[in-house]
């Protein structure tokens, strides 16, 4: 599998390490415990394009968004994440 | 009705040509309904059926596969069974499980081939070493047989292997579970589906769960690709696709699929007749009857429902593997393949109810899900017949994530990649 770095372009799989799937629930409410466990171990996993995050690590250490089928591993959409400096 | 295999019976066989041998189960036509639907014909799914119908009387059970029974996870691991695990409810359970597989051949009139041959963990490190002394040690206080090996007495069992103190990572030392090895993956499978066919079981093949009919937060019966089928009490064993048919039922699970290969070589003469595990070097293996390695390391790291895998970490498997065993470089692999695991954010499984009344999940079983074939059928036929958990089961729960019991075997937090 190759993911399409912005800076580096397209590398090998094994320089990037997976860093979590996206979850619909982000807010962290520390009072509401439902909130909270939903925030920590709920996460999508669905079969088929799933937008996840990778971390270029063995190369520029750039966050990115990826957009990845979980049957094919095809990757239509590679973004950095919206928070990198 | 149901032959009994033996070795008369198979002397009289032999003679009449092999002709005779009845089916081990038959290819039942699903029935309208059945008193529990098992979801996944994998080892898990027949387990559970057996136990069902051999230890709490109910026999107007169905098992719904997809495809052909074991062609899932069961037919995919690297045969390891074992129940060193740290942590208490894991140890309890693992350890019932090695004791139902001491007994199942005997069980399921049917060869499992268990070879307790020894698990050995192999130590590269002080530190290593004494994280592996403290989880023997509390197995041990457990009643979990195992020992601290020295590097002389690692020899004498491995002999083969590299113990020499010039390499980059030099073995300082290990552990063994002498009742630890392998069993026949397959027979398993074919060995639980005969014995839970000739209770009256059905098994139905090529017959795939498309829904789920739930009325009034109660689950009535499935939708399949062979129609529907009414059922009051409905159970998941489906590994990897946990997560999918849970959504048919509106819940969702802390769970990712991830997928781990395993490979096997070319048959070479017999020279490992222990399972040899190192964690530093992120490889384990052992040698079938046929001579053959088999060989397995670490999950490739991100969801995947390929069960097909990179070859990089075929790379990083077998690097690890000629580190320990230099003369294999030259050894051919033959063929290698993946799983769909389904990983927990805590490591541990979920066995037991679902929110929705009647219906179970047999899953979350990560990487250790083989083992725990027999212990994992024989915990949710009870919490089936039941409804309610088992003892071994128990801490198992889903509920665990919300009320914070979540049991971290590895330590590595709610990163399932990581487990």
């Amino acid at each position: 599998m190759l993911i399409n770095c912005p800076f580096c372009g397209p590398r090998a799989e094994n320089e990037f390490v997976f860093g979590g799937s996206s979850a619909d629930n982000c807010e962290v409410a520390t009072e509401n415990t439902t909130a909270l466990t939903d925030y920590l171990y709920f996460r999508n996993n669905p079969k088929g394009w799933n937008i996840e995050y990778w971390v270029h690590r063995h190369g520029c250490q750039s966050w990115l968004e990826v957009e990845r089928h979980t049957v094919t591993h095809e990757i239509r959409r590679t973004q950095l994440t919206k928070d990198h400096p | 009705m149901k032959q009994r295999y033996s070795f008369p019976a198979l002397v009289w066989n032999a003679l009449r040509g092999h002709r005779d041998w009845a089916p081990a189960w038959r290819k039942a036509q699903p029935r309208k309904n059945y008193d529990v639907i098992i979801i996944g014909g994998g080892g898990h799914g027949l387990a559970t059926a057996y136990y069902l119908a051999k230890i709490h009387g109910i026999t107007n059970v169905a098992v719904l596969e997809r495809a052909w029974i074991g062609g899932g996870n069961t037919g995919r691991n690297t045969t390891i069974v074992r129940s060193n695990y740290f942590l208490q409810p894991n140890s309890d359970f693992y350890d019932f499980s090695l004791r139902l597989w001491e007994g199942l051949t005997s069980e399921l009139n049917f060869n499992i081939m268990l070879s307790q041959r020894g698990v050995i963990n192999l130590c590269h490190s002080q530190a290593e070493l004494e994280t592996f002394a403290r989880r023997y040690n509390s197995n041990r206080q457990r009643g979990v047989d195992g020992e601290i090996l020295s590097v002389a007495e690692i020899k004498k069992l491995i002999p083969h292997l590299d113990t020499s103190p010039d390499v980059r990572l030099p073995i300082v030392g290990g552990a063994i579970q002498r009742r630890g090895g392998t069993a026949r993956h397959d027979a398993v499978a074919w060995g639980y589906a005969r014995a839970a066919d000739a209770l009256g079981v059905d098994i139905i093949e090529n017959c795939e769960v498309t829904g789920l009919h739930i009325d009034h937060g109660a689950i009535t019966g499935v939708e399949t690709t062979l129609g529907t089928i009414k059922a009051p009490k409905v159970a998941i064993a489906v590994a990897g696709h946990s997560t999918q048919l849970a959504e048919m039922a509106g819940v969702r699970l802390p769970i990712e699929t991830h997928l781990l290969q395993a490979m096997v070589s070319e048959p070479v003469k017999p020279f490992l007749d222990t399972m040899v595990s190192s964690a530093t070097h992120h490889v384990y293996l052992s040698q079938t009857d046929k001579g053959e390695l088999v060989v397995g390391g670490q999950i490739d790291g991100y969801n995947s429902f390929s069960q097909r895998g990179a070859f990089y970490r075929i790379e990083d498997i077998t690097s690890g593997a000629i580190a320990l065993f230099p003369q294999i470089a030259s050894l051919r692999m033959l063929r290698k393949w993946a799983g769909a695991v389904d990983m927990t954010m805590d490591g541990s499984p979920i066995s037991g109810k679902l929110p929705v009344h009647g219906l179970y999940l047999d899953g979350g079983w990560c990487y250790g899900g083989f083992k725990a074939t027999p212990a994992a059928g024989w915990c949710m036929a009870h919490t089936i017949a039941h409804d309610e958990p088992h003892d071994l089961n128990r801490q198992f729960s889903l509920d665990r994530f919300r009320s914070g019991r979540v049991i971290d075997e590895r330590g590595a937090g709610n990163s399932p990649w990581l487990h």
